[in-house]
This record gives structure tokens, C-alpha cells and sequence, in this order.
């Protein structure tokens, strides 16, 4: 494989610092344009391995407020390119009422080994 | 007529940690009146993470942080009353305000806190041209119709304005299956947060659109397009440089106001740089016993400062109750002045005995600025400087005065916070 380049924002700090990353080969050899070692450490891991947290919501029956949907989120972070996976694995889901802060909600969604878990209480 | 020491107007996250800390420092009979049908306020359809790494060193979605607050409110029985509407508060802190179990009802209070948070700039304030279908919503509308009613409110969306809300709802209708053809922002830089440029555009490929505004809407039941243009220095569209974009969904994201009506009305001063009422260093208003924290004093970026804010004003609430109430002021009012960059100051004026460990004065500057110093003043002699390699309006400022350099200075006349060359 060869030589290329990856132009990101560091989100360190309000800076905002525009960072290129060269690559050879899938391995990071240069980082340009970050102020601090933060840019740098960053830089690394969003071009090698970016992940993020999902958060999204799920139906609920028999909420006694009424209410249709119950927030969520991933316990953990995954990998930025199955956010999508993780979104479409929760529509086929409906949880039943009561459900608690930290109640699993799709065990290993998606397959990413993370489970996601219910970030409010619905009575 | 009921009486309480501290009555709270809103339960969203200033009104919590104001009322906890107020109950921490002593004061008893605190009673929270929310608007809402549950505590907490914005945060309940604020689901995404990146709550509370200050407070509580951990990343948390809103209804969490909420959740944590409430249930310190709970433990410690504070008093409050939902689906409660505020309609009055009298100089003298009378409160009058209306539910369905109590119907109409007045409170005398010792002491006020004012934590009603903020609004929307609204379509009508903003100018936009065209007609008026259906399809404009302000972003937190559209926040609160996905994350808790369950609804999307539209298939192909712009969005004007680069404010956090924007920006998250870009992200969030993106998730759901909209999809988000642009977001437009009429200056040069963003309101938003640089991680939720990266997070909620970047990653989606979401084109930001800096300089940029809607000139038309176009639809007359529901929305079918919007046309942006390009602006030039004074923010006037440049002719030619018109896109258009066919859309059934326009979300404004384009500010945030204090909600004052109330403390208008009891005639509190203002501040036209905040929109939110003039506080010292107590956090307390023009009004003796009326306090205001959170984003009805000044809108804020993280919902860890206004905790933070929010249970200074508690504790100066319970203070004020443990000295009677006093109806005139006493004490000292230094000025804190401004030069350089800041647009106005929280708080605006310093009585040096009633600084506890430390005051936070917070910020905002007015434009972008790279590789300053704010400096601090007292009496002309410099006391204080941090660097900044860049400050922006979207990213409010704070500098900690310690009570030892009040301590130092006896005959303290006027603080200046200068932003200046590095």
C-alpha cells in the first residue's frame, strides 16, 4: 500500500488545530500541524482505530407518562463505522416498563461485543 | 399564605444543584416550582453524551446527569411541585403561580432563585424571508419531537445556524435516517463546539457552510426548498452565489435567549449583553434575596458550570435566609470593567468580604481571538494572566480570583479584565 494522507481536526481544545496524518502501509509515520501532544495522540487513534459512543432512543410500552421512547446509549465506545449497524439493530427493539438507569436494552449490539443500556428511568 | 425560605423557579439543572446546595448549607423549607411534567429540564432531551466530566469525572448523557441531581434533591426531601407554571414574583418575593392539584396559589419566599434557563431565538426574531409553511422548526423542538415523543420531523433537512443544538440534530436525524443536506452558518467561524463540529458533521460528512444564510423559503403548506446565498463582511447575501436546496425540513439553531419575562416584570435590571439580569458577586440581582444562576443569568456551554453557578447562587440564597433577610443592601460593590475582548461579565460587581474560597467571573468575548492574555487588574496593578492561544464566542471564559488577593488589596476601588497581546 502506499503513501498516504488524512486531513482532521483536532478536538483537544478549542484550537481546533488542523492535523495531517501520513500513513504507509495502514501505520501512522507522520503527524503534522497539532500544537500539543494531545493533537498528536488523537490524530493516532481517530485515522488507526476511531470510535465513538452511540446514543439514541428505543420504544417503551406501558410507560406511565406515556411516553413512546426511552434514551440509550453504547456502555462503550465502538468502532465509528458501525454506528449505523448499532441505530438499525435498535428499531427492532420494544422494552416493557419499568426500566432502570443502566437496564440492558440489546446485549452486544450489532455484534460489536457492546452492550447498550438505558440511560433514564421510565415508570 | 404558604411560607418556604427559598422558593426555586425551574427544576431543570440550575434550579437542582441550586436547591441541594442551598439544603447542604443549612437553609430549610426549599421549594422547587417546575414548569415540566419531571426535574431536569433541556437535559431530558439532551440524550447524547459528554455531560458531567467536571462533576462527576465521568461522561454522561443529560437525562444521567439529570437523574443524579434529582435524586439528591430527593434524598434530602426537598419540596417541589411539577406541571407548577410561575406567573408572578413580587419585589417583595411573593410568589404566584398555578397547577392542577393546588389551582392558583401565592408563597411567600425569604429568598428568590431565578433558574428558568433560556429559549430559542425564533424565526420571527431571526428575519428570514419567504413563506411560512410547515417544516421550520428551532432545533430543540426538533431535539425534543425525536428524543421524547418519538417522532422525525422531516426526510431531507437544512439547517441554519452552527449552535450545539444544530449540530447535534444534525447527528441525530442523520442516525434516525434523514438525511442533512447542509448546515448553514451566517459568520465566518462556528457557535458550536469544535468535538461536535468533528462528531456530529465531520463524521457524517455534513458540509458546513461558514458565511452562508437562508434568503428564501419556498413552500406554502409544507416546506419544499430553501435557497441559501453566500454573505459578505456586513452579512449582506452576495447576488450569484444563491444554492438552491429542495428540503421538507429547515432547523434554526441560531441562539439562545435568557427566559427573564418574570424577572421583568419585578422589575430586576438587566443586562443587555447577557439578557440576563445583573448579579454580584453573590449571584444576586438588582432585587435584595433574588439570585439567578444557569442559563437564565447567561447561556452557557457546559451544563457542569451552571451546577457549578447554580449552587453559588444556592448557597448565597441560604446565607441571605440565615441573616434574616436583610431589605437593604450592605456591604461593598466594586466594579469588575472590561477591556480588549470580553462582552460582559458574571458577576458584574464584587463586595470583597462576601468572597468565599474563591470567585469564578465568567465570559464571553465578542469575536474570534488568537494568542491573547487575559490579564486581571485590581486598581491598575496586574494580579492575574493566563494565556490563551484562542478564544472564541462559542466557548465561554473564566478567571478564579482567590479570596487572598481580596485579602491583599483592602482599598480595592475596580477589577479590569483585560484581554491583551501575549
Amino acid at each position: 500500500m502506499a503513501k498516504q494522507t488524512q486531513e482532521l481536526t483536532c478536538i483537544g481544545c478549542p484550537l481546533g488545530c488542523p492535523v495531517t496524518v501520513t500513513l504507509e502501509d495502514g501505520r501512522v509515520t507522520a503527524v503534522a500541524g497539532n500544537t500539543c501532544p494531545r493533537g498528536e495522540a488523537y490524530a493516532r487513534k481517530e485515522v488507526t482505530n476511531p470510535t465513538r459512543i452511540v446514543t439514541t432512543t428505543v420504544r417503551v410500552a406501558g410507560a406511565r407518562s406515556g411516553a413512546p421512547t426511552v434514551p440509550c446509549k453504547t456502555r462503550a465506545d465502538v468502532p465509528k463505522g458501525r454506528m449505523f449497524d448499532v441505530v438499525r439493530a435498535l428499531r427492532a427493539v420494544t422494552v416493557c416498563a419499568p426500566v432502570r438507569i443502566g437496564d440492558v436494552v440489546l446485549a452486544d449490539a450489532a455484534g460489536t461485543g457492546v452492550d447498550v443500556v438505558a440511560t433514564k428511568d421510565v415508570d | 399564605m404558604e411560607r418556604y425560605d427559598i422558593v426555586i423557579i425551574g427544576g431543570g439543572p440550575a434550579g437542582l444543584a441550586a436547591a441541594v446546595a442551598a439544603c447542604d448549607a443549612g437553609a430549610h423549607g426549599i421549594l422547587i416550582l417546575e414548569r415540566d411534567g419531571q426535574l431536569g429540564g433541556i437535559l431530558n432531551q439532551c440524550i447524547h453524551n459528554g455531560f458531567g466530566l467536571h462533576t462527576f469525572q465521568e461522561e454522561l448523557t443529560g437525562p444521567e446527569y439529570a437523574a443524579r441531581f434529582a435524586e439528591q434533591v430527593k434524598q434530602r426531601g426537598i419540596e417541589y411541585r411539577l406541571g407548577t407554571m410561575v406567573l408572578d414574583i413580587t419585589p417583595g418575593r411573593t410568589v404566584t403561580a398555578m397547577n392542577r392539584t393546588d389551582g392558583l396559589f401565592e408563597v411567600q419566599a425569604g429568598a428568590v432563585v431565578l433558574a428558568m434557563g433560556c429559549r430559542e431565538r425564533s424565526r420571527g426574531a431571526l428575519n428570514i424571508p419567504g413563506y411560512r409553511p410547515a417544516g421550520v422548526y428551532s432545533a430543540g423542538t426538533a431535539q425534543r419531537l425525536v428524543n421524547c415523543e418519538g417522532y422525525l420531523p422531516g426526510r431531507r433537512v437544512v439547517i441554519l445556524g452552527s449552535g450545539d443544538i444544530g449540530l447535534i440534530m444534525a447527528r441525530r436525524l442523520t442516525l434516525e435516517g434523514a438525511e442533512v443536506l447542509a448546515v448553514a452558518e451566517l459568520m465566518p467561524y462556528s457557535g458550536g463546539l469544535k468535538r461536535n463540529i468533528v462528531q456530529c458533521l465531520d463524521d457524517f460528512g455534513i458540509p458546513l457552510k461558514l458565511s452562508h444564510t437562508v434568503v428564501d423559503i419556498q413552500g406554502k403548506q409544507r416546506l419544499t426548498g430553501v435557497t441559501l446565498a453566500q454573505v459578505d463582511e456586513h452579512n449582506k447575501p452576495i447576488p450569484g452565489t444563491e444554492e438552491h436546496y429542495a428540503c421538507d425540513t429547515l432547523l434554526l439553531s441560531c441562539g439562545l435567549i435568557p427566559e427573564n419575562e418574570l424577572s421583568r416584570k419585578m422589575g430586576v435590571a438587566i443586562d443587555p449583553a447577557t439578557n440576563g439580569p445583573v448579579v454580584n458577586e453573590s449571584l444576586e440581582t438588582s432585587i435584595p434575596g433574588v439570585f439567578a444562576a444557569g442559563n437564565v443569568l447567561h447561556v452557557h456551554d457546559l451544563v457542569d458550570y451552571v451546577s457549578e453557578e447554580a449552587a453559588a447562587a444556592g448557597r448565597a440564597a441560604a446565607a441571605y435566609v440565615a441573616a434574616g433577610c436583610p431589605v437593604e443592601r450592605s456591604g461593598r460593590a466594586v466594579p469588575i470593567r472590561t477591556a480588549g475582548g470580553p462582552r460582559y461579565t458574571v458577576p458584574r460587581t464584587v463586595d470583597p468580604a462576601r468572597v468565599g474560597k474563591a470567585l469564578t467571573v465568567r465570559f464571553r468575548v465578542g469575536g474570534v481571538l488568537k494568542n491573547k492574555c487575559v490579564n486581571v487588574y485590581f486598581d491598575g496593578e496586574r494580579v492575574a494572566g493566563r494565556r490563551r492561544p484562542v478564544m472564541a464566542p462559542g466557548e465561554m471564559e473564566q478567571v478564579l480570583l482567590s479570596k487572598a488577593l481580596f485579602d491583599a488589596h483592602p482599598a480595592l476601588q475596580t477589577i479590569e479584565i483585560r484581554v491583551e497581546e501575549a
